[in-house]
Parts: C-alpha cells; sequence; structure tokens
C-alpha cells in the first residue's frame, strides 16, 4: 500500500477516551437560499478517529452541510475551523485542498474510462513533462483498492464491475486526494447487506488511521454499528447530539421528525384468506428458478435477499414485463398465462417498481394523467380521453393517499420522492388490483412519508389485497410481513412464519452461512 | 392510523386560468410570427394580397404539412422518420410505372397509398421488431428506396398520367380552395383528435416522456411504434399522389431533401425533439409560418438557395430560442 493513505504521517490514534480535539468545526453556521434558511446557525464538531452520524429527514438540511463542507456553497454567516484554524473554501478544490473529502450519494463514475482513470480524474499525477503519468496512476489506484481489501485491477473498464465493485471505486476515488476529513452520504442506500459489512470493515480502517468521519444515513441499525456520535437534523437545524450506544432510538427518532412516532412498522391484524395467487416452478432462462410459493387474501409475503438474488426479476416475471420461461400461474384456481405487463393488469397483478423515476412515473406529464394511464380504457369512452373522468379518480386517490401537490395538473416530477410513490402506488389501485407486488416501497423515502406508506401498505392488507412487498431493509421486512420467503442465487432459499421472523435467520438464509 | 394530520388537504384540478396557460404557450408565439410575416409580406409585395396567389401559396406547404402530421406523432413518441421524401419517391415511380401500363386513377392511388404503406412497415418492423433506432434504419431506408426509384427511371421521367389524375394537385374544392388544401385542413384535424383526444394519443406522449415508465404501465410500446411508422408511411403515400398529379410527372429526384423541411416544421411547431411533447395545432401555424416565407421571397425574386439557408437558420433558431429563453431565466 502507498500512496494518499499513508502520507499523512500521524501517529495512529489510540481509542480515544476524552473529548480530544476536533479536526473539524463548523460554529453558527447559516445558509440561506432565497424564502428558505437552509440551515440555521448550525455547530457540529468532528472528531479524530471518529465517527459522527449526520441524521435527518429529507429536507432538513443534510444535503447543504455536505455542500458547504465540500466547497460548493459558501455559508452566509458561521465560520468553519480546521484544527482551530478558521478557514474558507472558495470552491471545491479550496475544499479537497484543506483535507475534506466526499463520498456521494451517487458518485459520476465514466462507464468507459479505466478503474484508475475513474479514481483520479481530474487529479492525474503528471510526469517530467507535464504529460499524464498512467503507471503512477495504475500503481496508486492499485494501492488504494489494496487498501480496500479489493482485488480490482485498475486497467479495466468500469463497465465490467458490478455495483458492489464500482462503489469500492468511487470510494478509492474519494480516498485518492490526502484527506483527513471523510464525508459519506448514504454510502449504503444501494448496498446489500453483505457489501456494508465490507463497507464498514474499510471505515474502521479510517477511524485507526485517526480520519475523521461524518456518516450520513437512513438506517439506524447501521448507525449504532458504525458511530460513536450523533447529531440530528430537523428543519435546518441541529436539534440534538450526542453519544450513541448511550442514546435511545426512541429519542434520536422524537429528534428527527420532532414528535413521537409509537411505532414505526404498525402491523395490523389482518384476517388471512383464501389463496389469491399460486406460483409454482416458476423459473428465469438466467435470474431465478423453481419458485414457488402460495399467497392468500390479506396476507403481505416479504421477500429478502441480497442485490442481485433475482427478486426484482421475479416481480418482473410475475408483472410480466421480462418472460418466465417456465412454471405456472394459478389466479384465484384459473390458470393465466402472463405475456406483457398489459395481460397482468388485466389478471389484477400490478407492479410498483423499485425506481420509480425510471420506471414508474413519466415525470414532465400532470399527476392526473400518471394516476389514470392503467386505467384509461375505464376512464375514457370509445377510445376518447374524458378528462374529467381522469381528475375524479385522481382526486379520489390523491385524498386517500394524502398527496401533497399544488395542483392535480403539475407534472409528477415536481413532487418529493414520497409523494412520488403516493402517485405511483395510488395509479395501480386505480385499477382495483388482486396482488399488488412493492419492490423496495421506501427507498429513499424520508422517515415521515415512509410511516404513511407501511401505515397505507397495512391498510390495503386490511382490506383484502394481497401484497409481495421486496425490501432489503430488515425492519421493514420484519415489521410488515406476515411470511417471509428470503431468495439467494434465484433460489427459494426459505419460507418463514412471522412467529419464526428474526434478523439473524433470514440474514443467514440470504447469505448461505450456515 | 398514520400520524400526519387527518385534515383533508383540498388540490386544485388546475393552476392558473385557462387563458393565461394558452398565452404562455409556444403556439401563440408562433402565431404572432406567422402574422408578422404576413404584414411584412404584404406591404413588401404588391402582389401578395390577391386571393389566388395565395391559394398557390398554399402548395408549398400543404403535402409537407400532411407527412409533418403524422412525423409529430412519432417524434412526441420519440423517434424520427427521415426516409418520407424517399418513400415519396418510390411511390411515385411505382405510380407512374403504372400508369405507363394504363391503369386508371383509382388504381393509382392505391398503388401510391399501398406503396407508402408498405415502405412504412418496413420501417416499422425494423426499429419496433429488431429494436433498431429509427434515425439509422430510416437514414438506411432513405438511400435504399430512392435508390430503387433510380435503378428503375435511370434520367428517365414518367409523365403519362390520366387526365382525372390531375385532379388531387390541380383541382379546387370550392372557390380558391384546392384539394390539396382542403384534404390539408381535414387531415390536421384528424390528427389533432388523434393525438390531443383519444388514448393513443396520450399513449404517445407517455412512450415518448419515458418507454420504460409505459411499458411498465401496459402500454404495448412496439405497437404503438409500429402504428405510427405505418401511418407516417401512408402519409408520404398520399403526399406522394398529391405532388405526381400536381406535377404530372415523376423523375426519381422528386421531393428530394424534403425530410429535413418536414422535420423542420414538425421542430418549428413546437414538437419537441427529446420526444414528449408538442401540439397538432403548433404544426399547422408552423406549416403557414414555412409556406408564407418561401411564397414572400420567392415574391421578392429570391433564389432557391438563399431559401434552403433560411430554412437551416429557421431550424437551429426554433430549437435555441427555448433553451436560451430557459437559460435567461434560470439566471434571474
Amino acid at each position: 500500500m502507498n500512496g494518499a493513505m499513508q502520507t499523512h504521517n500521524r501517529p495512529p490514534h489510540p481509542a480515544p477516551l476524552e473529548d480530544p480535539a476536533p479536526i473539524l468545526e463548523m460554529r453558527g453556521i447559516s445558509q440561506i437560499f432565497p424564502g428558505v434558511k437552509a440551515l440555521d446557525t448550525v455547530d457540529i464538531k468532528l472528531f479524530p478517529g471518529e465517527v459522527t452520524a449526520l441524521i435527518g429527514e429529507n429536507g432538513a438540511g443534510k444535503s447543504t452541510l455536505v455542500k458547504i463542507l465540500t466547497g460548493i456553497y459558501r455559508p452566509n454567516e458561521g465560520e468553519i475551523l480546521i484544527d482551530g484554524q478558521a478557514v474558507s473554501f472558495a470552491n471545491a478544490q479550496a475544499a479537497i485542498d484543506a483535507g475534506v473529502t466526499a463520498i456521494h450519494q451517487e458518485t459520476v463514475l465514466f462507464d468507459d474510462l479505466t478503474v484508475g482513470e475513474n479514481i483520479f480524474l481530474g487529479h492525474a499525477p503528471r510526469t517530467r513533462f507535464g504529460m499524464i503519468d498512467w503507471r503512477e496512476i495504475n500503481n496508486r489506484s492499485l494501492g488504494l483498492l489494496q487498501a480496500l481489501e479489493s482485488e480490482i485491477d485498475p486497467t479495466i473498464r468500469l463497465r465490467d464491475l458490478s455495483i458492489a465493485q464500482r462503489h469500492l471505486v468511487a470510494i478509492a476515488r474519494a480516498l485518492s486526494v490526502e484527506a483527513r476529513i471523510v464525508i459519506m452520504d448514504e454510502p449504503t442506500a444501494a448496498l446489500s447487506r453483505k457489501e456494508i459489512d465490507d463497507l464498514f470493515r474499510i471505515i474502521e480502517g479510517l477511524k485507526r488511521q485517526g480520519k475523521a468521519i461524518l456518516f450520513i444515513s437512513h438506517k439506524f441499525d447501521e448507525v449504532y454499528e458504525i458511530a460513536e456520535n450523533f447529531v440530528v437534523f430537523r428543519d435546518g437545524r441541529a436539534v440534538g447530539h450526542g453519544k450513541l450506544p448511550e442514546t435511545p432510538q426512541q429519542d434520536i427518532v422524537r429528534l428527527m421528525v420532532g414528535r413521537d412516532v409509537k411505532d414505526v412498522f404498525p402491523k395490523v391484524k389482518v384476517e388471512i384468506g383464501a389463496p389469491v395467487l399460486r406460483v409454482e416452478g416458476f423459473t428465469h432462462p438466467t435470474e431465478f428458478r423453481d419458485i414457488f410459493f402460495e399467497l392468500r387474501r390479506g396476507e403481505i409475503l416479504g421477500v429478502y435477499g441480497l442485490i442481485g438474488a433475482g427478486r426484482s426479476e421475479l416481480c418482473q416475471a410475475l408483472f410480466g414485463v421480462t418472460r418466465a420461461s417456465a412454471g405456472r400461474l394459478v389466479l384465484e384456481d384459473t390458470p393465466i398465462s402472463i405475456g406483457s405487463s398489459g395481460d397482468a393488469i388485466r389478471a389484477g397483478i400490478v407492479y410498483v417498481p423499485e425506481e420509480r423515476g425510471r420506471h414508474g412515473l413519466a415525470l414532465p406529464m400532470p399527476i392526473f394523467q400518471n394516476m389514470s394511464l392503467p386505467s384509461l380504457s375505464r376512464t375514457s369512452r370509445g377510445g376518447f380521453l374524458k378528462a374529467a373522468n381522469e381528475l375524479a379518480l385522481a382526486r379520489k386517490y390523491a385524498e386517500r393517499l394524502d398527496l401533497r401537490a399544488a395542483a392535480l395538473s403539475v407534472p409528477v416530477g415536481t413532487l418529493s420522492g414520497g409523494n412520488q410513490q403516493k402517485v405511483v402506488i395510488g395509479k395501480w389501485l386505480a385499477t382495483k388490483p388482486k396482488v399488488i407486488i412493492l419492490d423496495e416501497p421506501t427507498k429513499g423515502i424520508d422517515i415521515g412519508s415512509k410511516a404513511a406508506v407501511h401505515g397505507f401498505i397495512g391498510e390495503l392488507a386490511s382490506e383484502g389485497l394481497s401484497i409481495i412487498m421486496v425490501s432489503s431493509e430488515l425492519p421493514e421486512i420484519l415489521g410488515m410481513s406476515d411470511r417471509v420467503m428470503v431468495m439467494r442465487e434465484g433460489l427459494a432459499a426459505g419460507m418463514f412464519d412471522r412467529e419464526q421472523l428474526s434478523a439473524e435467520t433470514l440474514v443467514r438464509a440470504a447469505t448461505g452461512n450456515a | 392510523m398514520s400520524d400526519v394530520t387527518n385534515t383533508k388537504r383540498v388540490i386544485p384540478d388546475r393552476l392558473g386560468t385557462k387563458a393565461s396557460r394558452i398565452l404562455a404557450s409556444w403556439e401563440v408565439l408562433l402565431f404572432a410570427v406567422a402574422v408578422a410575416i404576413f404584414v411584412f409580406n404584404a406591404l413588401a409585395s404588391p402582389y401578395f394580397l390577391d386571393v389566388w396567389n395565395l391559394s398557390d401559396a398554399t402548395f408549398n406547404f400543404t403535402e409537407k404539412a400532411m407527412i409533418a402530421f403524422a412525423m409529430a406523432l412519432l417524434v412526441i413518441a420519440g423517434e424520427i422518420d427521415l426516409s418520407v421524401a424517399a418513400i415519396i419517391a418510390l411511390a411515385s415511380t411505382a405510380m407512374g410505372g403504372a400508369a405507363q401500363m394504363g391503369i386508371g386513377t383509382a388504381g393509382l392511388v392505391a398503388i401510391g397509398l399501398g406503396v407508402g404503406l408498405a415502405c412504412g412497415a418496413v420501417n416499422g418492423l425494423l426499429v419496433s421488431g429488431l429494436k433498431l433506432p429509427s434515425i439509422v434504419v430510416t437514414i438506411g431506408t432513405m438511400s435504399l428506396f430512392r435508390g430503387i426509384s433510380y435503378i428503375v427511371l435511370g434520367d428517365q421521367a414518367y409523365g403519362k398520367y390520366p387526365e382525372s389524375f390531375a385532379f388531387f394537385g390541380q383541382g379546387y374544392v370550392v372557390w380558391a380552395f384546392s384539394f390539396e388544401f382542403v384534404l390539408f385542413a381535414a387531415l390536421a384535424i384528424v390528427f389533432a383528435i388523434l393525438l390531443h383526444a383519444t388514448n393513443f394519443g396520450r399513449q404517445i406522449f407517455v412512450i415518448g416522456n419515458n418507454e420504460f415508465a409505459a411499458r411498465f404501465s401496459g402500454i404495448p410500446v412496439e405497437r404503438v411504434k409500429f402504428i405510427l411508422f405505418l401511418l407516417t408511411g401512408l402519409m408520404s403515400g398520399v403526399a406522394a399522389v398529391c405532388l405526381t398529379s400536381r406535377l404530372g410527372s415523376t423523375r426519381p429526384s422528386i421531393a428530394q431533401g424534403w425530410e429535413l423541411e418536414v422535420v423542420t416544421m414538425v421542430v418549428l411547431g413546437g414538437i419537441s425533439i427529446l420526444g414528449g411533447a408538442g401540439t397538432i395545432g403548433g404544426v399547422v401555424i408552423a406549416a403557414f409560418v414555412m409556406g408564407l416565407v418561401t411564397f414572400g421571397l420567392g415574391l421578392l425574386n429570391v433564389p432557391g438557395i438563399v431559401m434552403s439557408i433560411f430554412v437551416g437558420l429557421l431550424l437551429i433558431i426554433t430549437i435555441a430560442v427555448p433553451i436560451i429563453g430557459r437559460r435567461i431565466r434560470e439566471m434571474r
């Protein structure tokens, strides 16, 4: 190992006993945009060798803080101190020079460049003659990647890597500058449990090198696992901070939402009825095989597994977007064949996709036209549109889902993630389905809307809808499901009743570790 | 159940008044341009305001506009057809050959439309069947279709069309309203209804805005695209009948370069070249604007080369203006 990771000759930090001097301190930072105070006199301290978790709902000001720390915004008030010296970042480069680096939610990487090029893009080492020093790039990339316990070859193209490997490249890129302060903005959003464990090992390594880490995440279990300190943001203010293991989750949630959330996952007692959908030997040429399950009226079937286990592919085949190569579907005692999503919708099976913006909505089009889309045959007459019927249908489901929008004619793209999800769910409920498949229904949604979506899913089940819910969030799976099917490498690795459910059982089944 | 407030929010159907929405549209701006050009032409040339001159001027755009209507639907759906002018050449050649063999007017029209449909089907199969990009497919078929015309005709021309065939391009329905102009108006209404008032039209918009979401919503994307290519082929066939009838002869170079003028008309009419947005009304106004400009320049004895420069500039300006406007608004 060589390069940037070692060049700071700080002694490895022993586990801090009393509060050491902070590496970075922000005092009274305010950021004002026209009409909004995005941050209001915020104080934050980051300590060497410690992870500080930044927790808050969407819109609480977390991203603004990241942008200030990375030199993209200049705060209107307050000061930033590094090692006790006041600094101000004129631009992004100044922040990097001061030793701050960030791993963003979605780091922009380039598919057609090599791993090394991606890591050193913009700050490539030069030879004496001012040419790019390729050997140095590849050597240092290799060093960085090996420090991350990865065997990726720096000369291969990014497009040949898996998502998890790309994530490592993004981390290597962030660490390729000499940084003492590392900001991680929802780094686990796209990762499976195993990859998260790998990431946490990397973070532990960074801690040992004495780096200060700001860790932004929605997920409490992760925060408790990795962080020493926490800061909670609400409406642009830092409303609380403290040490982590000591502070119970309820307290943090209360700080976040400003009120008590009695139970984040309200499981409604529902009478489970007769079988609705029977899946027998469902098989896809490459993604999954031999899937058997039965879904009953009012039942929520959780589907858990690592990324790549074939969960989304199974759902998409049930919905007719991709074709299964073998197997049988029986809906209410009638065998059905689904060749297209149109067939599935007519049969009463609908799918709320994981990627809302990409697969679920036409973002530039009005809310009501998105809502009415699969129901056009009912709202129209003789193939001619009836806007009044569409608006009435959209209004009905907007009210039911407590949609927040300026008007039903505004583009869906102007809504927040939570409200966009409500439009997708509404559009499918309007088709009066029998089975609704939810793929990561609360991914990227802030905790307030999450509770609303969970409550709503429970309501649907109690009205007799059968629900298949794919989720990577264990608390969600554990809290909501009547039964859970675990998938691993395209196979059903286990089916568990509610009484048998525990985090350990599911993780063991999903990873195959006995 | 949820801890959100229980007070029902009332969400209005739409924002602003209908008048304010219409006034802010591209079509109104374009209409103002059309009026300005009309007034300018009337002042610049004493011959402009003559009814029969104006009637003649409509031939500058009617045939192209018929294709532009179908092209607009295709562009909104995120596809394009650059082979339309070549389809005219092939359809016209087929009609010429048939006329040579003594086939009557009805038969010729059927052949013209049939060739148009067949060419549209070829494009449609390649794009929606084999999932090839339409810009490449139709550049290919553009050469292919016109190439067949050149092989059949060489430097010859077909010219013996039945007398009654002349009506489509030279006849008048009432007073100064030509058959072509009446057909143009009727097709404008049909296409406007198809795009803006039917489920099929809504599907076109959804496909253009997000093809994945369209597919995930049960829309038969490939079928819709195939139909749109068929429709564009058919309209090219209709234009071929009108143009051949008007010229009374067929050369393989017939309608050379029209695809660009048709695309210009579509874009000028406010159809987003990226797909997903636009109106038939905009295309109708754009047709008049282009017709008036060509006619006005003709009256002023401006040579044809200059006109093509003008069409090119028009295309660039139309694409640039909204983008520059948006940047200015964002800077404020």
